[in-house]
């Protein structure tokens, strides 16, 4: 087909001319705001504006029935983030989070590895049943270790048979820790695997031709080239692990209180809403700050 | 490189790389051993939940003989019931409104460039990175302060409940759709697209007989993972729920803190049957029609889990 045969309303398009970009240009930024439109609508409404309240209510003051009220504002909320006892809960909860990540990180690391030598049949199989566990309801799976952990229970049986007395770790910061990493293992898997696997394994070959020892290897060729998948998974276990609410409720005591669990007595029981809102504030930065790092170290999806 | 030097010296380490992952090593055998201990911490819990659901006991975690009490017990309980209706009409009703308003966002975000589009972009992004217990929180305030005005403006008696719920399950549930059909998206040839409109399709047209087929498997994805994070959020909807509704999750939440019961266990493992049902619906949706969110990368887009800590 020849230029002269193009039927006229086309051919205006072909020369895209200033004034033609820039319609085409308004139509579609028309069209697209149209589309964002609702979700953009409701995201502000039901998500903006209460992140904004909570906001608003982090430098609220307390009026003398314990209401936050906003006759004062001023940075009292944080101020109070320094108290002992608060300090004492946000160590605890990094201490806690920094363990869990660890701990998912040994674990995960060879586990990840192991993958990636299975057959490629073998391995969807595997990824599979990392993914069950991933996916399905994490209120009851903490709850299975309620069951095993409890007094009577199997674990407390087993070592009682085997003759280191009953165990009990229920209500223990152990406790707490176990059901992390029982939560999120899959978290550090999955990220690891996909860097894991991205890895050209003759790199290893030429490694070993170069009489580089396992553990070389591994040091200098394996753990470098899985980087991006190591600080994902870490940030991906450690950020959750932090704010983690059902998990210390239901296996930690009244000793272990966590960073979750503070927020939600601030709201619900103590009726500190200021104190409430600045340490949920404080959370969604390090979560914030989190997720630069991960997107810097060339994680694309969340 | 030669040719033949390569050959030679890959051969070489291709031999012990080789040996290192098929033959018999101490190394090797550490990892298998690994992996199968990594197998049995995920499942056994799990198994012996199931099992001691069974048992006559009153103690949860003793075999005291089989029986199929306990889930007689939760087929009788009237407040489980209706946690579980109020869970099922959340979770469709915010299912299908969120499906909708992602899948626009997700077109409006991979195929227009307009105003606020890069705004729009954090603004979806947030409610997935940001820590349960912070959206709990804005949730709690937000309904209060809400309610507050409007009783107070038009004299109505609005309170915390099936709305509530519904409505702070769409504002994550948006974000999870719109990523996984996003991803669905970048991946689909867009010449398609325009040929269709080159051949005088009609806008609507050319998505609805050429884009929705191909981005189908991502909206399906999409809404199965709508459902099971509505299904099994527990912080965000105790925050949200008032005395006139609450979920099953967070009822069951509710019976744990007061202490075990057999009956726990017998909702429990209907619950995690329930969730195990539609992990495998979701990964054999994806499987049969290559989604976008199949493989890890797409599970961790969608899973970041953060529904559930």
């Amino acid at each position: 087909m020849t230029l002269a045969e193009v039927p006229p309303d086309r051919s205006a398009a072909a020369e895209a001319t200033p004034e033609f970009e820039r319609a085409a240009a308004k139509a579609d930024s028309r069209r697209g705001f149209l589309l964002a439109g609702p979700a953009y609508l409701y995201l502000l409404i039901f998500f903006a504006i209460p992140l904004g309240i909570v906001f608003a209510y982090s430098f609220a003051s307390r009026n003398r029935f314990g209401e936050a009220v906003f006759t004062e504002t001023g940075l009292d909320a944080y101020r109070r983030l320094a108290a002992p006892i608060v300090r004492d809960i946000l160590f605890r909860s990094l201490w806690l989070a920094l363990l869990t990540t660890v701990i998912c990180l040994v674990v995960g690391y060879p586990f990840s590895y192991y993958l990636t030598t299975r057959s490629s049949k073998v391995r969807n199989i595997l990824l599979v049943f990392v993914m069950i566990p991933f996916w399905s309801n994490f209120l009851v799976r903490n709850y299975a270790w309620r069951v095993i952990l409890g007094k009577d229970g199997v674990i407390s049986r087993i070592t009682d048979f085997l003759g280191f007395g009953e165990l009990e770790i229920l209500f223990t910061p152990s406790a707490v820790v176990l059901g992390l990493v029982y939560g999120f293992l899959p978290f550090m898997i999955l990220p690891l695997y996909a860097s894991i696997e991205r890895i050209e394994m003759s790199l290893l070959e030429a490694g070993r031709d170069l009489y580089a020892s396992g553990w070389q290897n591994f040091r200098r060729i394996l753990f470098p080239l899985s980087k991006p998948g190591v600080i994902a998974g870490s940030i991906l276990v450690f950020v959750p692990s932090l704010g983690a609410y059902v998990t210390p409720e239901i296996l930690g005591g009244a000793k272990t209180t966590l960073l979750g669990s503070y927020i939600v007595t601030q709201f619900l029981t103590a009726r500190n809403w200021p104190v409430g809102a600045s340490l949920s504030f404080v959370l969604m930065a390090v979560m914030l700050v989190a997720t630069i790092v991960y997107f810097r170290s060339g994680g694309r999806n969340l | 490189m030669s040719a033949t030097a390569r050959r030679v010296l890959t051969s070489e380490g291709a031999q012990r790389v080789r040996r290192f992952s098929r033959g018999w090593s101490p190394t090797r055998a550490a990892l298998g051993a690994n992996a199968w201990l990594v197998y049995a911490f995920f499942y056994a819990p799990i198994a012996l939940l199931v099992v001691f659901s069974f048992s006559a006991d009153r103690n949860v975690g003793r075999w005291g003989g089989f029986t199929l009490g306990w889930y007689d017990d939760f087929i009788a309980n009237t407040s489980i019931q209706n946690a579980i209706w109020v869970s099922v009409r959340v979770a469709l009703l915010s299912t299908v409104i969120s499906v909708v308003l992602g899948t626009l966002a997700a077109l409006a975000i991979e195929r227009f460039r307009f105003r606020g589009r890069q705004t729009f972009d954090a603004l979806l992004y947030l409610p997935i990175i940001i820590p349960d217990v912070t959206m709990a929180v804005m949730m709690l305030l937000f309904f209060s302060e809400f309610f507050d005005l409007l009783n107070m403006l038009f004299g109505t008696d609005l309170r915390k409940g099936f709305a509530s719920i519904t409505v702070s399950h769409i504002a994550f549930n948006i974000s999870f759709v719109s990523v996984v059909v996003r991803a669905r998206l970048a991946g689909m040839d867009r010449r398609l697209e325009e040929a269709a409109l080159d051949l005088y399709a009609s806008r609507w047209k050319a998505f609805r007989y050429v884009t929705l087929p191909q981005i189908a498997p991502g909206v399906a994805g999409g809404a199965l993972l709508a459902l099971t994070l509505s299904l099994d959020d527990v912080v965000v909807t105790q925050f949200a729920a008032g005395p006139g509704a609450t979920t099953l999750p967070v009822y069951v939440f509710g019976l744990i803190r007061r202490g075990v019961t057999p009956l726990i266990n017998s909702v429990s493992v209907v619950m995690l049957i329930a969730s195990i049902g539609l992990v495998i619906l979701s990964l054999l949706v994806q499987r049969s029609r290559g989604g976008a969110a199949a493989g890890p990368q797409g599970a961790v887009a969608g899973g970041r889990g953060r529904r559930s800590s």
